[in-house]
């Protein structure tokens, strides 16, 4: 394996196990859960949802791999271990420097206004108040939340769920990433949003060293991506080519439906 | 250049998983994997750093600890109709109950000379750390989302709460020199002991708080049960009464235990800080060396007990 490129990420054997509390079973009263107790048994509300199945693979530097699969396959979860966020069961991701996550799902505060919001975000990601002003402007027009009107500074909950996701995009790509993941970011917003965001991207995969993307849009990965790795419920199926793969997929999800 | 040959081996070994189907493929060698880690340095992802790294990557999401803070208490009134005012009315409305039974109905102010600013300063003081501590409980799965987006040391959550919780002290400070200049009490330099009183709390809250998140990190059935606690330490710090009234009778060694909690050692330092007809002898001995050693002890401990668990914040 020495004659690769330098490895950026590897993912060594990751099991991911989510607690999930109040998945109410079929019995759930304050009686049934004292007998639960007093008999030592785990509560029905707590089930254990095993995501992702011993994901082992090597990214190299200056790659870019599409991650593709059914949903609720766990290239989301996937994604977040990759990132740190969400740690494995089993297993070990090692990276290099710090990954970052390009999410349509980064939560910000609903009751605070967009303008709060960026600056949350910006400060949280680890720029100094100088460099939030700095930015600032620049990630308001490219959400394009402005542009009919003064949204920004209305509190997140009033805004729709595209203009919620499209400010979050604008956020995390206002910084500049080793490792960048980007988890179905590209589908947010409207066709000129679209455009501007995968301009973005294209500008940050030239930055970073290695870029995952997770997109339902086949299309997307083909442009991007000269690796792909599909996942179903939580295990690689295929991993290689853009082409072959995402034909060998195209083919599974079309049987399918 | 290598790029085409790795694809090839990449091939290879996807058309073997392929062929083998989904849950069939062999698990890699994983000692080569770590191997190949080792070998270029990669290091595991969102792994914990060391404990002075660690504090040094606080310190520098400082202006995003104190931003989260007001914001978040900024955000706690935008429904209401009244908006901000609440932080001011909130602590007022509180200490009008509290007079209301503790003074008017059940008359425990026997042995008090200025019973409103007595009850006041027990109120706002021991609300500080009691709020600080019921949002620690919230401090991690209320923010999981943001935990699961976003990367930064995780103690700036519980922190936060706590400045938030500060901020709101400050608020009711002024609130609370007004209700003690207007019961009489005379304006002196022992009020300037103020500051060094309250950061000693804050720091102590936010050792507490930092515990409280982490243990309710893990258990969530802790939020339901820390009000109730937090009930009974109230009613155990002299908030509406002296503590007298029990150790009185008691053993010496109640009476030790009553005057080394850490929540009535804060409040009889505001009220020596604050008002002049608090005797020395209604308060507990060594206030001050007792108030920092619960600072730094607390403050400190709580600090490396939520360090020890980074990485397990944010697992569902």
């Amino acid at each position: 394996m020495a004659d690769f490129d330098d490895p950026t990420v590897i993912v060594d054997d990751v099991h991911i196990v989510y607690r999930v509390y109040g998945a109410s079973g079929s019995r759930n009263s304050p009686a049934a859960a004292f007998s639960r107790i007093v008999r030592r048994r785990r509560p029905p509300s707590m089930r254990e949802v095993h995501a992702v199945r011993g994901v082992s693979f090597v990214a190299h530097k200056g790659e870019a791999i599409g991650i593709v699969g059914s949903n609720g396959s766990g290239k989301s979860t996937l994604l977040r271990a990759i990132a740190g966020l969400l740690p494995p069961h089993t297993g070990k991701v090692y990276t290099n420097g710090q990954p970052s996550l390009l999410g349509v799902n980064a939560a910000l505060m609903n009751d605070l206004t967009g303008e709060r919001n960026v600056v949350l975000g910006c400060l949280a990601m680890g720029m100094t108040p100088a460099q939030v002003k700095q930015n600032y402007q620049q990630i308001v027009d490219f959400s394009g939340i402005n542009e009919r009107g003064d949204f920004i500074s209305l509190p997140m909950r009033t805004y729709s769920s595209g203009m919620a996701a499209r400010l979050r995009f604008s956020i995390a790509a206002a910084k500049t990433h080793d490792v960048l993941l980007i988890d179905e970011a590209l589908a947010t917003g409207d066709a000129s949003f679209q455009r501007r965001s995968e301009e973005r991207v294209r500008e940050l995969r030239g930055q970073a060293g290695t870029v995952f993307v997770v997109s339902h849009q086949n299309k997307t990965i083909r442009d991007m991506c000269e690796r792909t790795i599909w996942l179903e419920s939580g295990v690689i199926r295929m991993d290689g080519d853009t082409e072959e793969v995402v034909a060998a997929y195209e083919e599974f999800s079309g049987r399918r439906s | 250049m290598g790029e085409g040959v790795e694809l090839a081996v990449t091939d290879l070994s996807a058309s073997a998983r392929a062929a083998g189907g989904a849950g069939a493929a062999p698990p890699p060698d994983t000692t080569d994997l770590s191997e190949l880690a080792r070998r270029y340095g990669l290091g595991v992802s969102g792994a914990r750093p060391g404990l002075i790294e660690y504090a040094r990557q606080v310190w520098g999401r400082r202006h995003f600890i104190v931003t989260f803070a007001s914001s978040k208490l900024a955000a706690q009134y935008t429904t209401a109709r009244l908006g901000q005012l609440w932080q001011v009315v909130t602590p007022l409305v509180n200490a009008a109950v509290y007079f209301l039974i503790f003074g008017v109905l059940l008359g425990t102010h026997r042995g008090i000379q200025n019973y409103i600013a007595y009850l006041c300063v027990g109120v706002f003081i021991f609300n500080f750390t009691q709020q600080a501590v019921q949002s620690g409980t919230r401090s991690i799965p209320g923010n999981l989302t943001l935990i699961r987006a976003l990367h930064f040391p995780r103690a700036c959550l519980p922190v936060a709460a706590t400045i938030s919780q500060l901020q709101q002290l400050v608020l009711s400070m002024v609130v609370l020199s007004g209700i003690v200049l207007l019961t009489g009490e005379p304006l002196t330099w022992r009020w300037f002991l103020v500051i060094p009183a309250i950061l000693l709390q804050s720091m102590f809250n936010a050792g507490l708080v930092l515990i409280v998140a982490r243990l309710a990190a893990k258990t969530t059935d802790l939020s339901q049960l820390v009000p109730f606690v937090m009930r009974v330490w109230m009613y155990g710090s002299g908030v509406f009464y002296s503590t007298a009234i029990f150790s009185r009778h008691a053993p010496h060694a109640v009476s030790t235990l009553l005057n080394a909690n850490p929540a009535y050692v804060f409040i009889s330092l505001m009220r020596r800080s604050l008002m002049s007809s608090v005797p020395r002898d209604m308060v507990p001995g060594h206030l001050w060396l007792k108030a920092v050693l619960w600072a730094v002890v607390v403050g400190i401990g709580g600090f490396v007990f939520f360090w020890k668990a980074e990485e397990e914040y944010g697992r569902g």
